[in-house]
């Protein structure tokens, strides 16, 4: 049964544009992806690859020089795109809301965490400050702080790290959305508290039955949390599809190369291997397949043609001339054994 | 925290001796002191007896021991002019120093603030680009003459304003005004860089994430935040207002610090100068320190830091 | 370095917009014609200059501008309070400002960038007292130590050259001091001190070079600020003493005809002030644009 989507991104570019309008980066570029309700998505790419862009790009709140140039997002049907700024202020931390990177700096320090949690329940659902600081209670207690009542009338200094994080966690679903994305909402903690906080997130998720957007580089997160994956590579999704088929047989050779580059657990004989080169400049990309200098399958065509998205079965897509034929190598084989 | 303020205040010692140290050292490394210290036209017997009276015909470092001594005392010398001691002086003409710098003071902040928060929020459009011609006016322009061309402009032509003396809110207008004006626009830059600072901030981002109107954004979260360097500077500011006030208060004859200052010189009454001096540099320097102790009671960053 | 990728992808809106708004100052032929033109005029002022700048008429005291009524071509822009052409005097003024704004900058660069060579260079001890003594300095409102080192060794164009360059050397002794420190632990200034090289050597061969830009670009700064203090000082009464014409001496001057409404003696040398110190303060920024990018949070 092919239901719609909570989500669906067709062919989204967003580019920085220089004052000047001389330089362009393609931040994003042509990137279609879908969600449905409940699910994760995981996002994975190097720093550069264009995923944050991706997410601010979903709620528009995007540095001045950064332009939504085309393409949809569909959210429950409607397309945020073509929505007016007073209608994406109801969206934003109402239907969808989103956890930044770094738990120190996204709380402002001259408030209190009662005021900034309660913060978006005043101003969406139009409660009382009374009603709306009860709830804010209540969250912290959500996602596990001690004695929420004394907590709500400190200041973010007065906290740790995790601690922070979880309240940024209890903000972005303070509203009920059903959409959360968080982007490496991880990477600024221990690995202890780490893998507390993502036990919180899936516990949240299930109990509020949220979807999730999942923007990380660690590709052990997305084993763990996500059904779906996207990898990025100079603003293209280059491939996705479900995280088990593409961990099991990825198809892009830049999957292929993520996938290598994790140190595996007891098996000291799996050498990890870099993949050679920098990412590319996004204002001045090459004209074929934006992978191509580093990859090392890369035929002629690679360097001249940039491939287009090819749908390689099971849902999955991946940009890559090879990738098709790789698949079918695959399917024989199957078919064989 | 006590450290802190223990290293700050051996600073603030520190610095208090050397601006005893470079106006002594000063006064007597320029010439013979006793020719300042004695009322213009004295003959070479009145300079004896003042070199006597003043120690200035014992080893250096004693003179310098009697000079912090009286000092210590409160005792900054005689006025020639006045024939009054220089403290008393001082503090009488404090209180009006004090108004008008408090009322530019409040004028410069009404100016810069709300400019410099409209250059920042319009980054690169035209009202930035007015504000940076403000600023480079504000900067460039010498208070004395703005004050010249506002007495021009409302009391030659328009008669509106009185050109100079105290009394009435209406004397205070102008000078306030001509005193302001550079202030106001070293506030406009601040308040825009530190503006901008702000709305650049990961927690304006998650603000306006939740969906908060942008023109909360700015008024609640960005604004208290930029508020806090622009508050500081005005602190040391207005002290500053009050020691530089001397040309405005010399173009109004405005009764305070500075107008006594320009007596001091056109009377050639040197003790009042070396003492107006003395106080303005001391009062900065405490100044500094109380913004010191204060930021640090304040900001919880810097009380666990030290 | 981090990766470069991730400043082009993700420029923070600060930055860019810092760039785009210091291009309102990218033009400096104006102001640098400006400066050029007032250069030019105090050097050859004694060929310019239509009368003698400290002599006049006394039956022709308070005249106006030429084009309003009573005022004639042969005084173009008025006379003042002793007959004394107001257009003369401007020309000559311009040769103190400039000489008095030039020279104090050199000399306070020259002490500050001295001072702070040896204060970065050396640290230790040297470095406790002269940074000491800098923030003392500097914590003293420029114009009142300015007012009493003026009011102790009396006015003259010179001393008032002195007076500021003594006053103002501190802000070149922070930065210059702030350069040093890091050039030291470079390169070519460890195998300087690895090849034997002296102190002295090191600092005046290999550092003095490499901070020259940094106190030409203040020096550009600091000049719209200089002629503002000297003007002042001459408004004042401690500068550049009366019957020589500076500016800031004929607003002082002019202050007493303001009420009776003899404009032009306050107006026009304000207004060379102004011109003079924009330009500066203009060619000053571009400057430190182009040569210092670090220095801009001046």
């Amino acid at each position: 049964m092919a239901r719609e989507p909570l989500l669906r991104l067709e062919n989204l570019s967003t580019h920085y544009i220089s004052a000047q309008g001389t330089r362009v980066v393609r931040a994003v570029d042509e990137v279609s992806l879908s969600l449905n309700a409940g699910e994760t998505l995981g996002i994975v790419g190097e720093s550069g690859s264009g995923k944050s862009t991706l997410a601010l790009t979903m709620l528009r709140v995007l540095p001045p020089a950064a332009h939504i140039v085309g393409g949809r997002i569909l959210f429950e049907g409607e397309d945020l795109v073509a929505k007016s700024d007073a209608d994406m202020r109801e969206i934003r931390g109402k239907r969808i809301a989103m956890i930044l990177q770094d738990p120190m700096a996204s709380l402002n320090p001259l408030f209190t965490i009662g005021n900034q949690v309660a913060e978006p329940i005043q101003i969406h659902e139009k409660t009382p400050r009374s009603a709306s600081w009860t709830r804010a209670r209540e969250l912290l207690k959500a996602v596990r702080i001690p004695s929420p009542e004394t907590r709500v009338r400190q200041y973010p200094h007065e906290m740790s790290g995790g601690m922070r994080q979880r309240i940024v966690g209890a903000i972005g679903i303070s509203c009920q959305p059903r959409l959360l994305i968080a982007d490496e909402p991880t990477t600024s903690l221990d690995l202890t508290i780490q893998a507390q906080y993502l036990n919180l997130l899936r516990e949240l998720q299930r109990a509020h039955g949220l979807a999730l957007i999942f923007i990380t580089h660690n590709l052990g997160i997305v084993a763990k949390m996500c059904d779906q994956l996207a990898v990025m590579y100079a603003g293209r999704v280059v491939e996705s599809g479900s995280v088990s088929r593409i961990f099991n047989a990825p198809a892009h050779p830049y999957t292929r190369a993520l996938l290598g580059s994790i140190p595996h657990m007891g098996d000291p004989q799996h050498r990890l291997t870099a993949i050679a080169g920098q990412p590319p400049d996004l204002a001045a990309l090459p004209r074929g397949c934006s992978f191509a200098p580093r990859c090392p399958q890369a035929v002629d065509r690679c360097r001249i043609e940039a491939p287009p998205a090819f749908s390689i079965g099971e849902g999955r897509v991946a940009r890559c001339w090879l990738a098709r034929e790789v698949n079918t190598d695959r399917t024989t084989l199957a078919g064989a054994v | 925290m006590t450290r802190y303020i223990t290293r700050r205040a051996a600073y603030c010692a520190l610095s208090l001796l050397l601006l005893s140290l470079t106006i002594f050292f000063f006064v007597r490394v320029t010439g013979d002191p006793a020719a300042l210290l004695v009322e213009p036209g004295a003959s070479a017997a009145d300079i004896a007896a003042i070199h006597h009276r003043f120690g200035l015909d014992q080893p250096l470092w004693v003179q310098y021991g009697l000079f912090m001594w009286s000092l210590a005392h409160g005792d900054l010398g005689q006025s020639f002019y006045y024939q009054t001691p220089v403290i008393d002086l001082y503090l009488s003409r404090l209180p009006n120093s004090l108004m008008l710098a408090g009322v530019a003071m409040v004028f410069s902040l009404l100016i810069g603030i709300p400019s410099g928060i409209l250059a920042a929020v319009r980054v690169g459009r035209f009202w930035d680009s007015a504000g940076k011609v403000f600023a480079l006016l504000g900067l460039s322009l010498p208070s004395f003459w703005v004050g010249l061309v506002l007495i021009l402009l409302f009391s030659v032509y328009l008669h509106w304003l009185p050109s100079s003396g105290a009394g009435t809110p209406l004397h205070l207008i102008m000078p306030a005004f001509a005193l302001g004006w550079y202030f106001a626009a070293a506030h406009m830059r601040l308040t825009r860089s530190s503006m901008l600072d702000v709305l650049g901030s990961e927690y304006i981002k998650l603000a306006r994430l939740k969906g908060l109107p942008e023109a909360l954004v700015i008024a609640k979260h960005a604004f208290k935040n930029a508020l806090i360097p622009v508050l500081t500077l005005a602190g040391i500011n207005l002290v500053i207002m009050v020691n530089v006030a001397v040309v405005v208060e010399t173009v109004f004859a405005w009764p305070g610090i500075g107008r006594l200052l320009y007596e001091g010189i056109t009377f050639r009454d040197f003790p009042v100068v070396q003492g107006v001096v003395l106080l303005g540099g001391a009062m900065i320097v405490v100044v500094n320190l109380a913004i010191d102790i204060l930021y640090a009671v304040i900001d919880p960053r810097i009380r666990l830091e030290r | 370095m981090s990766a470069p990728a991730d400043v082009i992808t993700l420029p923070s809106p600060p930055r860019t917009a810092r760039r785009r708004a210091i291009r309102l100052g990218d033009i400096p032929i104006v102001p640098a014609a400006i400066l050029i033109i007032i250069a030019l005029v105090a050097i050859f002022a004694d060929q310019l200059a239509p009368h003698d700048p400290e002599v006049g008429k006394l039956t022709a005291r308070f005249k106006p501008p030429f084009w309003q009524s009573g005022g004639s071509t042969q005084y173009l822009l008025g006379t003042d309070q002793l007959g004394r052409d107001v257009l003369s005097r401007l020309i000559f003024g311009a040769r103190v400002s400039m000489v008095v704004g030039i020279m104090a900058v050199i000399v306070a660069g020259v002490i500050g960038t001295a001072l702070g060579i040896l204060s970065g260079y050396l640290r230790g001890w040297v470095d406790q007292v002269i940074m000491r003594i800098t923030d003392t300095w500097l914590a003293l409102p420029a114009l009142t130590f300015a007012i009493f080192l003026a009011a102790i060794v009396g006015p003259s164009m010179w001393n008032i050259v002195i007076i500021l360059g003594v006053t103002y050397w501190t802000r070149y002794a922070r930065v210059i001091r702030g350069e040093v420190l890091s050039l030291r632990e470079r390169e070519f200034v460890q195998l300087a001190i690895v090849a034997g090289c002296s102190k002295w050597t090191i600092m005046t061969r290999h550092i003095l070079p490499n901070v020259i830009n940094s106190a030409t670009v203040l020096g550009s700064l600091m000049l719209g600020v200089v002629i503002i203090t000297e003007a002042t000082l001459s408004f004042l009464g401690v500068g550049v003493p009366p019957p020589q014409p500076a500016w800031g001496l004929m607003l002082s001057d002019g202050k007493q005809g303001l009420m009776v409404g003899y404009w032009w003696l306050t107006v026009f040398p304000g207004c060379c002030i102004m011109l003079m110190v924009l330009s500066a303060n203009l060619l000053g920024d571009w400057l430190r644009v182009k040569l210092d990018p670090q220095l801009r949070q001046l």
